[in-house]
């Protein structure tokens, strides 16, 4: 894979370190750690309810952390809303979407951030003209503009939540089970997207239940439980059968079973 | 990231019945409602031998109607964003009742501000807007931040503000009010037919030219575009309806006497034959400038977009970096100060605060919303819709008074109507799907 996923003389494009979540008596996240290069696909694998969308959200700013640092480009990041996230170029396609059902693709796409006129009056025709040229990338067959997303199929939905992530310039990119509302001929169409944004040397986070897909998309993966990071690996260097015994059993390869 | 061809989910004849609208790109929900009040309108004409539409009756149902579509406006926000002010009659009166002591007390005894000095009526309605914004900040407050439900704050405030009010005026009515605070009133001012007519080319190309302006700047991205006739019958309905509306209210005369008493009172003989109409109601004049802004807030502005988000997806919104707990404040104070000017119009045409004034207007209020299809699930409504519910509202009202009907099935068939309006609106909205 690329030699800056492995190559470990730059600093790492962001770096979550000693991170704490609890909400009430639950470690939703235990002290994990974990790191992204450049231009790396990092796999967030686990269980339900293992702690990979808490530990996301601390990065993307949705939880304040209860403890721990976050680095981008090796220095602390204070994180603490989704606007701070927004600063560093992070952005996210959460699992739930996040999406205001009552408004239409282009209010979705610059929700937040959006585009206005010189008296500051919203200028929807050229967000929708935005919003036009980044589907037309991603989901050509997209024309439903006017529609509140509420009236759209899964697929498209989920291509509006990946326009809205795509469309900032991220640098860093989390994804939280984004083809998980996908068909096979969808899934295909993130991979691909998955690859063109690696090759623009995006870091991208991927949390996905499939491990097929983790083997082929991502240069490494860690693999969380009960809040606690189990391990993190290079996917060249395990089997698909490694990566299933890390999350039901907790161990690394090579661990002895307890 | 493919759809499947998006053609198999409409079937042909449906798609051609739909065309004619959808070429129009007009709001069927819109067109439905006006459906409905015409509706309403023709059958109380019917019953009523033509007195329902004439002059006189429609000028005094836009006057009675602007108190309710005022607040009705900003319920709009409040129940979009998911929340309820149950407090908003409770607000008026004790608006009310400061702009009442202000006027008569506070100006003329303590700051010796003589009375019928033209700074009386600005000043006092100054204090009734600041003291509409306080309370509305107060209760967004509390429901932002503290995050009490609106339901039990503005409980709490429908019976604490009223009977604030009740102490700023020791339980009396007061009165009469300033004759310049009284030209919001209705009947006591109006812009005569000259500015009528002014008001209404202005407005007509205003219209005109914000259609313009979108049909330019959807050319200019180069979206498809309506095709022109459908512009120029949009325009054309929207000119003739508005036109139409002044020349109503210009029809509807003065009568002599009082007329030759304004002529006397300029020390003048009125010449034989003479008329003049009363033209729009500053009133009414004052209900179409805050429909026109809270549309463009609404339409036009982040603040209204964020409403718009935080009702639809309040998690979203708040991932998206609105601050939901500040835009709770907002939309509150909006409500606080509509409720003040409310008040200003509700005062003035009785001619005096009395403590009971703007009773029942939170149901009121939340019907004409609701009946315009504001969905209280959040995230739904329109401005002119929530205007077109208090209309048709009034207009029941006052047409069963003219029928005869009894005050408690009038309250009967109220009731009624809401309930249908809403059931009619969740079938629609099952059927189209948003
Ligand atoms: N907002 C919340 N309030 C309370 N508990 C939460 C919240 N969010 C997540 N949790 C809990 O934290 C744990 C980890 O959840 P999550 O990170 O969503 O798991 P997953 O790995 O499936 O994404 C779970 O036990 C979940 O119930
Ligand atoms: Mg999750």
């Amino acid at each position: 894979m690329l030699d800056t996923a492995t190559e470990r003389s730059a600093p790492p494009l962001c770096e979550l370190r000693d991170m704490q979540k609890a909400f009430g008596g639950i470690r939703a996240v235990d002290h994990v750690s974990i790191d992204l290069y450049p231009g790396e696909v990092h796999g967030v694998l686990g269980h339900n309810g293992a702690g990979k969308s808490v530990l996301m959200k601390m990065l993307s700013g949705a939880y304040q952390r209860d403890g721990g640092q976050i680095f981008v480009n090796g220095e602390e990041a204070e994180i603490n809303s989704p606007r701070d996230a927004r600063k560093y170029n992070i952005e996210t396609i959460y699992q739930t979407l996040a999406l205001a059902d009552n408004l239409d693709a282009a209010a979705n796409l610059f929700l937040g951030r959006e585009l206005v006129t010189r008296t500051g009056m919203l200028n929807d025709p050229l967000m929708e003209a935005e919003t036009r040229k980044i589907m037309a990338r991603l989901n050509p067959n997209f024309r439903r503009y006017h529609t509140p997303v509420a009236g759209l199929s899964g697929g498209q939905r989920q291509s509006v939540a990946i326009a809205r992530a795509v469309y900032f310039n991220a640098k860093i990119l989390i994804m939280d089970e984004p083809t998980a509302a996908l068909g096979v001929q969808e899934t295909q169409m993130v991979a691909e997207l998955i690859q063109e944004l690696k090759r623009q040397g995006i870091g991208i986070f991927l949390i996905d239940h499939d491990i097929h897909a983790v083997k082929q998309l991502c240069d490494r993966a860690s693999v969380m439980k009960n809040g606690k990071l189990v391990g993190t690996v290079k996917v060249d260097e395990v089997t698909e059968d490694d990566l299933l015994g890390m999350i039901i059993l907790g161990k690394k390869p090579g661990e002895a079973a307890a | 990231m493919t759809d499947t061809p998006p053609t198999t989910d409409v079937s042909e004849p449906t798609r051609l019945k739909r065309s004619v609208f959808q070429t129009l790109e007009l709001d069927t929900r819109l067109l439905g409602m006006i459906g409905a009040f015409l509706i309403i309108a023709l059958a109380f004409n019917i019953l009523t031998d033509g007195r329902f539409l004439t002059p006189r009756n429609i000028f005094n149902l836009t006057i009675q109607t602007v108190s309710v579509a005022i607040m009705a406006t900003g319920m709009v926000f409040i129940i979009v964003t998911r929340h309820i002010d149950l407090s908003v009659g409770a607000v008026l009166a004790v608006t009310s009742a400061t702009m009442a002591m202000v006027q008569t007390a506070v100006l003329p005894d303590w700051l010796g501000i003589p009375l019928g000095s033209p700074l009386i009526a600005p000043i006092a309605i100054a204090s009734g807007i600041v003291v509409g914004l306080a309370i509305g900040a107060l209760h967004g407050w509390l429901v932002g931040y503290l995050t009490i439900p609106a339901f039990i704050v503005t409980l709490g405030g429908y019976l604490v503000w009223r009977n604030v009010g009740w102490y700023l005026t020791k339980g009396q009515t007061i009165g009469p009010l300033d004759e310049n605070f009284q030209i919001f009133g209705g009947i006591n001012g109006t812009l005569g037919e000259t500015w009528s007519w002014v008001v209404g080319v202005i407005a007509v190309a205003f219209v005109l030219w914000a259609m313009v302006q979108a049909r330019r700047s959807r050319i200019a991205h180069g979206f498809p575009a309506k095709p022109l006739w459908a512009e120029f019958v949009i325009g054309g309905i929207a000119a003739v309806s508005i036109l139409g509306f002044v020349a109503i209210l210009n029809a509807y005369d003065i009568p002599t006497i009082k007329l030759k008493r304004l002529f006397e009172a300029r020390g003048e003989v009125m010449p034989e034959g003479y008329t003049a109409g009363y033209g729009l109601p500053i009133s009414v004049f004052v209900l179409i400038l805050i429909a026109v802004i809270m549309t463009v807030i609404a339409k036009r502005t982040r603040l209204g977009r964020y409403i718009f988000a935080t009702g639809g997806n309040p998690e979203a919104a708040e991932l998206a970096g609105i601050n939901t707990r500040f835009l709770t404040v907002k939309v509150f104070m909006i409500m606080g100060v509509l409720a003040a000017i409310s008040a200003v119009v509700a005062s003035s045409r009785q001619t005096f605060h009395s403590n009971d004034i703007g009773t029942l207007d939170e149901l009121r209020v939340i019907a004409a919303a609701v009946i315009g299809g504001t969905a209280l699930s959040g995230g739904l409504g329109t401005i002119h819709g929530a205007i077109l519910g208090a209309l048709i509202m009034q207009s029941l009202q006052s047409g069963m008074a003219m029928v005869g009907v009894d005050a408690p099935f009038q309250n009967i068939v109220v009731g009624l109507v809401l309930v249908i309006a809403v059931l009619i609106d969740t079938i629609y909205r099952k059927r189209t799907g948003g």
